[in-house]
């Protein structure tokens, strides 16, 4: 990272408003460090070490905690223990540490502890191409601990994105109390481009809810939600006494080993984030008012599917692009209106895995949807997106 | 009320449990209530005030230690209490967190983080209830299951080597390393209370009794018998060198050597603070 107007030597802003030439896991970090992380807990592994290597350098300089634990187990572990004690948290990993991540994920999200788990995609499954592109935990990221529970999961396709999306996932973690991911992959993890940190008092920080009665109010049970389906958040040391478990609960906190009990808890944490999800969801639609064809890419892939729908237009075809920046909740309902508007034809589905975009893609329409996979190393190229634009 | 039972009005212990979730689900004569008591009779004299503990458990009987006292408490996933407590303790170093779980909890599923823990010097008192087995589901063998010993999963009799757990503990650096039993209560307390007055990673090992899981297939009897049998053999000596105080239950006058073992100053790990980074 290098500043365009370096800081004074011994100053250690949180946040380096100006223009960068950033690193993408860089501007991660730094997206972090904007949206106020106080707790980092996390284990090396590529391609998402830089942000770890550069949170160890900055986060102690701002007053913050930066821990190497074990490995991601404990990682993940450390980050839902400080959060319940009141932390902005983060943890960043690749595919086998996301793998290992998986219960505990289940736990912050029974629990309702608000955090941020970044997975930079490698190409996989098990060790795979640890140092290549991957974007094959599509599903994983929603579907990976056991059970039904919620999640909202950005997908950065820059550098600017990693910075932004960062911040944005802080405040959804907070806001919906649901663990939160910054879903990235290799290419934007370590590309380098400008990026355009804003002046403090721009960056929106959204934080949990708290109880606004005082500690031994009968009144307050941890786990009454309110009318957005999110309770209040009281943290450890408080006084309130709270009790949190991974075993389905009452309002009070309380085990309750129900079905009723557990029909009313899990709906909850699925409904809090479905039922806001026009709220939560985000997209970007390029060239779609005429489009005939529309692709759908994230990630890296959507800047190569970019470049095929600008190649495509100058050749005459009516092309056009979905971006899910939110890969969950899903972007259906735009999806839903491009393919019943009558003029789209055809969906292409370019991604670095054997099939996992398209799968949603699926869900929500009839019409037919053009695969383009490839397992991982290497992107897919403007070129091959042209070639199914064409065919 | 007519059968002469003396019914009080309230009970010393009432702030310190939770006592809405009375009756709690442990079998009859198994030794963690006793544990939950002692170490809320602790907290009561431990002189910190009661809104300034926090406990964490894992899963297991043990792990449902949490669910009963009434101080923050987090009962999280099998294995995962230290890390999850480490994020309490190192992210608000004012809090005393005390982990209280089960010797499979902490040293099998969990053992990587417990010797971590204790390297970095955490600030945790963490408090091993062993019962020598897998008292939850069903009477397993695990870590510190004794050699000889009948479990679901060694019928034909454990031939694994158990831990011996002061002696780990102080290899690893915990700066406080104990082994008591749920019948040595007023030790266990004093232990518990000095302990929660140090910095850095505290240990005690509470021998327990399941007479469920432990009990009933090596044909030990009931809870009081199995604490008994244990009591017999115990021997305090808080000197002793921590290679010697394995626990072999194959020979019947083998000793079980119990007392405050290690008691060092060993500063709390604490999160680096950078004033300036260069
Ligand atoms: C990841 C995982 N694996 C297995 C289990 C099943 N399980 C629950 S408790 C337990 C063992 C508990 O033994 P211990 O820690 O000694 O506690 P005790 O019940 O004896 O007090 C196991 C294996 C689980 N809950 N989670
Ligand atoms: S199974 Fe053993 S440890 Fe569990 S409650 Fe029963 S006696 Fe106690
Ligand atoms: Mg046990």
């Amino acid at each position: 990272m290098t500043p365009a107007t370096a800081p004074a030597i011994d100053e250690h802003p949180r946040v380096i408003s100006g223009d960068h030439f950033m690193l993408g896991d860089h501007a991660c970090a730094e997206g972090a460090l904007a949206a106020g992380l106080d707790f980092y807990g996390g284990y090396p592994i590529t391609p998402s070490t830089e942000i770890m290597e550069h949170l160890a350098e900055r986060l102690p300089a701002v007053g913050g905690t930066f821990v190497q634990m074990e490995d991601e187990i404990a990682s993940v572990a450390a980050i839902i223990g400080a959060s319940v004690a009141g932390a902005r948290v983060m943890t960043a990993t690749s595919g086998p540490g996301f793998s290992l991540m998986m219960e505990n994920i289940g736990l912050a999200a029974i629990m309702e502890v608000p955090i941020v788990i970044v997975d930079v995609q490698r190409a996989s499954p098990s060790t795979g191409l640890p140092t290549s592109v991957g974007q094959s935990d599509l599903l994983q990221v929603r579907w990976g601990s056991h059970g039904d529970y919620s999640v909202i999961v950005y997908c950065p396709s820059s550098p600017q994105e990693c910075f932004d999306l960062t911040i944005a996932a802080f405040n959804a973690a907070d806001q919906y109390r649901v663990p939160s991911f910054v879903l990235m992959d290799e290419i934007v993890g370590h590309m380098t481009e400008r990026v355009v940190v804003p002046p403090q008092e721009k960056i929106q920080r959204v934080y949990r809810k708290r109880p606004s009665v005082p500690p031994g109010s009968p009144e307050f049970l941890p786990f009454k939600a309110d009318e957005d389906l999110v309770p209040p958040m009281a943290h450890a040391g408080e006084g309130y006494k709270v009790h949190m478990t991974g075993l389905t609960h009452d309002e009070r906190g309380y085990p309750s080993l129900t079905a009723q009990t557990h029909e009313k808890l899990i709906n909850r944490i699925v409904d809090k984030v479905r039922l806001n999800a026009d709220r939560i969801v985000r997209y970007e639609l390029i060239n779609t008012e005429d489009a005939e064809i529309v692709v759908v890419a994230l990630g890296c892939t959507a800047r190569s599917a970019r470049r095929a729908v600008a190649r495509a237009r100058m050749k005459g075809i009516r092309a056009g692009m979905l971006r899910p920046i939110t890969m969950w909740p899903f972007p259906q309902t735009v999806l839903k209106e491009l393919a019943g508007n009558g003029v789209v034809k055809r969906f292409v589905v370019p991604e670095i895995n054997l099939g996992q975009l398209c799968r949603e893609v699926h869900r929500h329409t009839a019409l037919p949807v053009t695969r383009l996979n490839h397992p991982g190393g290497a992107m897919i190229t403007p070129d091959q997106i042209l070639e199914a634009l064409e065919a | 009320m007519s059968s002469g039972a003396i019914v009080v009005e309230s009970h010393p212990a009432d702030t310190l449990l939770r006592a809405e979730r009375l009756p709690h689900i442990l079998c009859p004569g198994c030794g963690i209530g006793s544990v939950v008591h002692t170490y809320v009779d602790a907290i009561a004299a431990s002189g910190i005030p009661q809104d300034k503990h926090v406990c964490v458990s894992g899963i297991g009987c043990s792990g449902r230690a949490a669910g009963y006292v009434n101080v923050d408490s987090y009962h999280t996933t099998h294995g995962r209490s230290i890390p999850f407590a480490l994020g309490i303790a190192t992210y608000r170093p004012e809090l005393h967190v005390t982990v209280i779980s089960g010797d499979g909890d902490l040293t099998a599923i969990g053992g990587n983080h417990f010797i971590h823990a204790a390297r970095r010097s955490v600030a945790l008192l963490v408090l091993c209830i062993n019962n020598f087995n897998y008292g939850m589901t069903g009477g397993q063998a695990g870590p510190t299951t004794p050699l000889s010993a009948m479990s679901r999963t060694t019928p034909h009799g454990c031939w694994e080597r158990p831990f011996n757990l002061p002696f780990l503990a102080q290899a690893v650096g915990a700066s406080y390393v104990a082994r008591w039993t749920v019948l040595h209560v007023r030790q266990l307390r004093a232990a518990l209370i000095h302990a929660m007055n140090k910095e850095g990673f505290r240990f005690i090992e509470i021998l327990s009794p399941c007479p469920t899981g432990f009990g009933r297939p090596n044909d030990i009897g009931d809870g009081i018998s199995e604490m008994q049998n244990y009591l017999r053999r115990c021997v305090v000596d808080n000197g002793i060198d921590l290679r010697q105080t394995d626990i072999d239950l194959t020979q019947q006058d083998s000793p079980i050597y119990v007392g405050d073992f290690v008691d060092v100053d060993r500063p709390s790990f604490r999160p680096q603070v950078v004033q300036h980074a260069h």
